[in-house]
């Protein structure tokens, strides 16, 4: 089934409350999908820092000494934050690739979650509450984020299986349904040289718009292009820097609701998600049509 | 008092904020036959699940709220009205009886209902009434892709628009839109509205409370019947 949620605030005023509001909803989903949760949140990017979130099945182990490590491998100031089996990894946009690298030979362990100027993701096995109360989601603040809560088709329960994917730069992408021609469209995507990290059929659609994006498409066209790329049955919900996007597969048979209104857009599997929403009762909710991109942009 | 207490005069009042939807649910199943709680009041649904499925007797229930999955499934003789949006599945499998849903309706309303009525003020979404079986749907806005989809038996009535692949496969059931239709699916066409259908039509929208709208601005559509048995010549419409 998996349950997944989306909110992107148009009010300032509501962005030091985005954590405790996504988890919410993500809680009140957790019947679609008992198998892992996770959740992307964008913070305002400054556009000096660069952040790139990392797991570690072994944190004590990896986490310690890293930011020293890292700091003298790419020469640049380096901070760790470390969050239970995840940390945040700071340092300067120009460093964010040699610092990847570094990451990676340094600690040959870690997994990287995703990167970027605004993006942090955290994502484990278990329920939606024992994962946000690990990683203090709802202390939060942003400016719009997803979420996810996986119940498990196509791949294995671990934590690389769970979702938010992430292939690209501040970009992310939560899925309920499941694709048939996966396999197919990650051969190609390899081809063009884009690296997979799991056989999950979600990691290819996360890459799939990451390739488009690279080749100049903006997201409402990536988006696009899924409908005539992808086979299978999905609704995604995908975030990037600045911009929050839906879109669901022709059949269009799994679920989704929308609610906007001058505060915020707001996505749920179900309306249950958006029930403790501010102003839900007189807010505009809908059901996005088959075959359709909607996105909205900061 | 609340004041949608004092509308209901003794209902008896559930709330779902502070009681559990399976007492709900075991006190509408508990009641037989003659029983005096015939006024029922459920509130906070919040969009739970399966509010209030399964009712066998002629009792009315005033849902207070939004309703997730499958409110008012296999309603047999029971008034349920939604004040609020359904989530899908809204009365699937309803026996008899009615359910009216102020606002609008998920996924596959009414599917494979076998009787009673469902009346959807506002919109429905894609499969509305799929594979129906003697349901009486009534839908004041749109209905989404796909809707009447192999439907057998019963009366759908749209005053808004249709999606794409209206009746597909579609059996004996009438369907009457009065705006446009997207498409046809399989085997579904127009069809001549004779005075019997008029007369179909209004007795309908009689029982939906709709008096300002006449059965001639409806189109009517059904079954071509080329499908029923399998003749090579029409493989491709399968």
């Amino acid at each position: 089934m998996c349950g997944i949620v989306g909110l992107f605030l148009k009010d300032k005023a509501l962005e030091p409350k985005l954590g405790a509001m996504l988890s919410e909803m993500l809680i009140s989903l957790s019947d679609r999908g008992p198998d892992s949760a996770g959740i992307a949140i964008y913070g305002a990017a400054t556009g000096n820092e660069a952040k790139i979130t990392v797991q570690s099945p072994k944190p004590d182990r990896d986490f310690r000494g890293l930011d020293a490590e890292v700091a003298k491998a790419i020469g640049a100031p380096v901070s760790v934050a470390v969050k239970s089996t995840h940390a945040v990894v700071r340092t300067t946009p120009d460093k964010v690739d040699a610092a990847r690298e570094a990451l990676q030979s340094l600690r040959p362990d870690i997994r990287i979650m995703g990167a970027g100027e605004a993006v942090e993701i955290y994502k484990e096995v278990g329920l939606p509450e024992a994962v946000v109360d690990r990683f203090d989601v709802r202390s939060m603040t942003g400016t719009h984020g997803i979420g996810h809560t996986r119940m498990a088709t196509e791949s294995a329960v671990t934590t690389m299986g769970a979702h938010p994917f992430s292939t690209g730069a501040d970009q992310c992408l939560v899925h309920n349904g499941s694709l048939s021609n996966h396999n197919n469209v990650r051969r190609e995507l390899r081809r063009e040289g884009m690296t997979f990290e799991t056989e999950n059929d979600t990691e290819v659609a996360a890459a799939y718009l990451s390739n488009r994006i690279a080749h100049g498409k903006n997201l409402g066209e990536a988006l696009e292009g899924t409908l005539s790329d992808l086979d299978g049955f999905f609704t995604f919900v995908v975030g990037t820097k600045n911009g929050f996007g839906v879109v669901r597969d022709p059949i269009a048979c799994k679920p989704a609701v929308m609610a906007e209104t001058d505060q915020y857009v707001a996505f749920g599997s179900e309306y249950r998600a958006l029930t403790k929403l501010p102003g839900i009762d007189n807010a505009r909710v809908w059901e996005p049509e088959p075959a359709t991109v909607y996105f909205w942009e900061h | 008092m609340p004041k949608a207490q004092r509308e209901q005069g003794h209902a008896r009042v559930f709330d779902l904020g502070q009681q559990s939807l399976r007492e709900l649910n075991q006190a509408l199943h508990d009641l037989g036959p003659g029983s005096n709680e015939t006024a029922w009041e459920v509130l906070n649904p919040k969009g739970s699940h399966s509010v209030a499925v399964g009712v066998d007797q002629p009792i009315s229930i005033d849902v207070r709220g939004s309703v997730g999955y499958y409110c008012a499934g296999m309603n047999d003789g029971g008034t349920i009205t939604v004040h609020g949006s359904a989530g899908p599945g809204v009365g699937e499998n309803m026996m008899s009886g009615q359910i009216v849903v102020k606002g609008d309706a998920s996924q596959y309303a009414g599917a494979t209902g076998r009787g009673g009525l469902l009346v959807i003020e506002g919109n429905a979404s894609s499969r509305c009434g799929i594979s129906m079986k003697g349901i009486d749907i009534v839908v004041r806005g749109n209905i989404g892709h796909m809707s009447a989809f192999m439907a057998q038996s019963g009366n759908l009535v749209v005053l808004g628009d249709a999606g794409d692949a209206l009746g597909d496969s579609i059996y004996e059931a009438r369907l009457f839109v009065r705006g446009k239709v997207e498409s046809l699916g399989a085997d579904c066409i127009a069809k001549e509205m004779r005075p019997e259908h008029i007369e179909l039509l209004q007795g309908l929208l009689d029982r939906a409370g709709i008096t300002d709208v006449k059965p001639s601005e409806f189109k009517r559509y059904g079954s071509a019947r080329k499908l029923y048995n399998f003749n090579i010549d029409n493989a491709d419409a399968y």
